[in-house]
Order: structure tokens, then sequence, then C-alpha cells
């Protein structure tokens, strides 16, 4: 049985994260490497929507990860805010900017998926506006944290706005069902057959992981940095090797 | 003050609020020409046809009233921040939501009611039916306490921040996006024929469940404030 609260603290994480951060890496690299390759050149052209829909590939990654980002960052804040931790703090505030980065890249691979589909980049389509609101909210969580210059104020500020956005999640994730609008319907569902390709839905699990992958590798690195930044002032980081003071 | 404080701690904390509003009645005023002025503006720059007009008049309406509900939202705790109040309030045994929720009510009864108020005879402007003038009255009584109750949040979040005003902006519109939607749609529906109760029932789940929430959620946030 591994105890798993041994690595609630910064000291004992750092080096934990310094050692998966490699694999979380190759693991990504190596699946978009296959998953682009199922995309590109195993993958049917689609009967309807021609060699356009292969932005898919990219597209339903970035836009699930957003919101499944986005939860594991207002776990992490609540953890924090309960437990007063420090290290779930960070975990929140180095999830933050690469879920802003997917909610952004999903709006941006939609707009060019829905240029040549629907013949325009943008329209007032309760998913895509749902999901600019995440956006919003990923920046407003960045905005609020660098604002306030007293981390522990900063990290449970943070924690209470995250935990109000999250109101927004299933907004989105139902938002093709509940409004009847341009943005198709579900193509993958847990309680019916999928409705595309078996290699086309392969290449997308495999992207889907691929950026499960890629979040895992930026957030730990990302989270030593902000280990580094705040912990700078503690004993243990002087006997590891590499990090000067 | 303090036996009414335990009794009926959000009674006593709207009536010092609205005592004090009638001292610098400025303060409450400023927000209601920020609104007169706005919607007076739209006209102007879209052009006079009656038919456009009528189009765009829940959405401006609303908008307005969002960006002037929101003006005076950083004043919310402000000076009981800098005089001391906030902190005796979270000393008092009443419980602080429920202060907080007597500040909030007091907030919305000197920003929110007069804009509803307001809002029909700016609507005249616009040209709208006199049934959507009812619709956007209505509309704008169950939605602009949300507007209170959750800018409260992001007041508290700020509290004390560098560039706070700003900021409280950039927190607050996202999520007030759903009380636009609901709010302008149940005064287009009106508009174009439909019934408006869809939206409206929509608004006031909204409201309900801020009403509940968001209490919490700024005592939460003025404790993180204070570091109470």
């Amino acid at each position: 049985m591994v105890n798993w609260f041994k690595f609630s603290s910064p000291k004992t994480f750092y080096p934990l994260a310094g050692k998966l951060i490699p694999w979380f890496g190759v693991t990504a690299a190596l699946l978009s490497f296959a998953g682009i390759y199922v995309g590109f050149f195993l993958a049917p052209t689609d009967a309807q929507q021609g060699e356009g829909y292969r932005i898919i590939f990219l597209h339903v990654p970035v836009s699930w990860m957003s919101m499944v980002i986005y939860l594991a960052m207002a776990f992490w804040a609540a953890i924090g805010l309960v437990f007063n931790s420090r290290l779930s703090a960070m975990m929140a505030s180095a999830l933050a900017p690469t879920g802003a980065l997917f909610a952004f890249l999903s709006l941006w691979t939609g707009a060019l998926w829905g240029k040549p589909m629907w013949g325009t980049w943008w329209v007032w389509d309760a998913r895509l506006t749902s999901e600019l609101i995440l956006l919003f909210l990923y920046i407003g969580f960045i905005a609020l944290q660098s604002a306030i210059d007293d981390r522990r104020r900063a990290d449970k500020a943070g924690a209470v706005l995250a935990l109000v956005g999250v109101v927004n999640v299933p907004v989105i994730y139902f938002s093709v069902q509940w409004w009847n609008t341009l943005h198709q319907g579900a193509s993958v569902s847990l309680t019916r057959a999928p409705s595309m390709a078996k290699v086309m839905l392969l290449g997308m699990v495999i992207m889907v992981f691929a950026a499960w992958a890629y979040s895992a590798a930026a957030a730990l690195a990302r989270v030593r940095c902000i280990i580094l930044e705040r912990e700078h002032h503690a004993d243990w980081l002087r006997e590891i090797e590499g990090v000067k003071r | 003050m303090n036996q009414p404080l335990i009794a009926n701690p959000i009674y006593a904390v709207i009536c010092r609020d609205l005592k004090l509003a009638l001292r610098r009645r400025s303060d409450a005023l400023i927000p209601l020409f920020f609104f007169v002025v706005v919607v007076s503006l739209f006209p102007l720059g879209i052009g006079p046809e009656s038919e456009t007009l009528r189009r765009i008049a829940p959405g401006v309406l609303w908008v307005s009233a969002l960006l002037a509900s929101m003006l005076s939202l950083n004043r919310l705790f402000e000076q009981d921040y800098a005089d001391g109040t906030l902190e005796q309030m979270m000393f008092s045994p009443a419980s602080l939501a429920m202060l907080v929720l007597g500040k909030i009510t007091a907030h919305w009864l000197l920003s929110g009611l007069p804009l509803a108020l307001l809002a029909p005879v700016l609507a005249l402007q616009f040209n709208l039916p006199t049934s959507s003038l009812w619709i956007l009255t209505v509309s704008l009584v169950i939605g602009t306490p949300v507007l209170s109750l959750i800018g409260a949040v992001g007041a508290g979040l700020t509290l004390g921040v560098r560039a706070g005003g700003v900021l409280l902006a950039v927190l607050v519109l996202p999520l007030y996006i759903p009380v636009l939607i609901f709010g302008a749609g149940a005064v287009d529906a009106s508009i174009i024929g439909r019934g408006a109760s869809a939206n409206l029932s929509l608004l006031a789940a909204v409201f309900v469940l801020a009403a509940f929430f968001t209490p919490f959620a700024t005592s939460a946030s003025l404790r993180i404030a204070l570091e109470y």
C-alpha cells in the first residue's frame, strides 16, 4: 500500500514530479505521433465533411481536456481550501495556464473547422459561447491570483473563484443536448455505439490520451517551478542537486 | 444597535446601509445616470430606424443595466473594510452570511430596483410594445438581485487588491452571462410573440440558486480578504 499523503508535501513531491515528467512527456510525444498517423493516413475520408473533418483529432481532445482540467483545478483548489495544504493550491495554479491554452485551442480549431463546414468562423451557439466563458474563467482565475501579492490569500481567493465557476462545466457538456443549435451533437457516447468509423474513433482516443499525458507533463513541470519559487527559503531545496539559491 | 443585529441581522444591516446611502445620495444616483446615458447613446450610434431599435432594445437595456449595477459593486465592502466595520461584523455573534445577505439586499435596493423601475421609461425610446415593457420590468426585478449576489462574491475576492475595480469586471462579467441570456431572452420572446415564461422561470431558478449559495461564498471570500 502506497502512502499517498507522503507526497502531499512539496519536499517529497518535487523529486517525484521530476521523475514523472519525462515519462509523461515521452508518452505524450509517442501517442501524438501515433494519433496523427492514424488520423491522417489510416482514417477514411468522411462521407459528409470530406477531408476537413480531420481537425476533429485535435479539436475534440483539446475541448475535453479544457473541461477536465477545469474540474481538476477546482478539485485541487477545494482540497487546498479545506485542508489548507500548500501543494494542492500549487497544483491548481499550475493547471490553470494549460487549461486556458486548451480552451483557446478548442475555440480556434473549432473556428477553423466551422469556416469550411458551416461557412462561418463563429456563431453565438450555446456550446461555443459556454466554451468562451470557460476561457474567461481561466483568465479570471489567473488574473486574480497574479493581482494578489500574498500567496496564501491568492490561493484561497482563486479557490473560491474556481469553485463558483465550476457550475459552467456541466452547462458546456450538456449544451448540445439542451439547446438544439448549429454545433453538432456528441460524436462519442458511453451509452450507445459510436456513430463514427472504428479507425476514426481510435485516432481520436489516442489523441485524447496524448492530451492527457501532455497536460500531466506540463502541469508537473509548472508545479516544480512554482515549488522552487515559493519554497526558495526552505532548507531541503539546498540539499537537492542542481538547485542554486 | 447590538440587540437587533443579533435578533435580525439582515434587517439591521439593510437599515444601516440605506441610512448611510441617504446621507451620500450621489453614490446611488451616479450609476442610474450612467444607465440613462449609456442607453441613450445606442440610438445615436446605430441610427433611428424604429424597427432596428426594437430588435436591439432587450440586449441594450440589459447590458447597460448589467454595467450600471457593476459600477457600484466595488464600493459594496470597501468603506466598511477601510473603517473597520467589516472586522467588527466578523466578531459579531450574528452569522456573517446573514450580514452579507443584508448588505447585498441593500445594494440591490439602491442599484437594482431603481434600474428595473427606470428601464420601462427608457425602453419607450426604443419603441417597445407595452406588454414587453412589463416583461422587461419583471425580468429586471428577478435578474438584478442575481447581479448583486454574484457581484458580491467578486467584490469580496477583490477587496483591497491592486486595480480591484477592473479585475472585478473581468471576474464577474463571465458569471453574469446566464442572467443576461435569460433576461434579454424573456424580453425578446415577448416582442416576437412567444411567451416569456420559460426564460423567466429559468431566471428565477438562477436567482434561487444564487441566493442560496453566494452569501456563503461571499463570506468565505471576506474571511480570506481579512485573514480571519
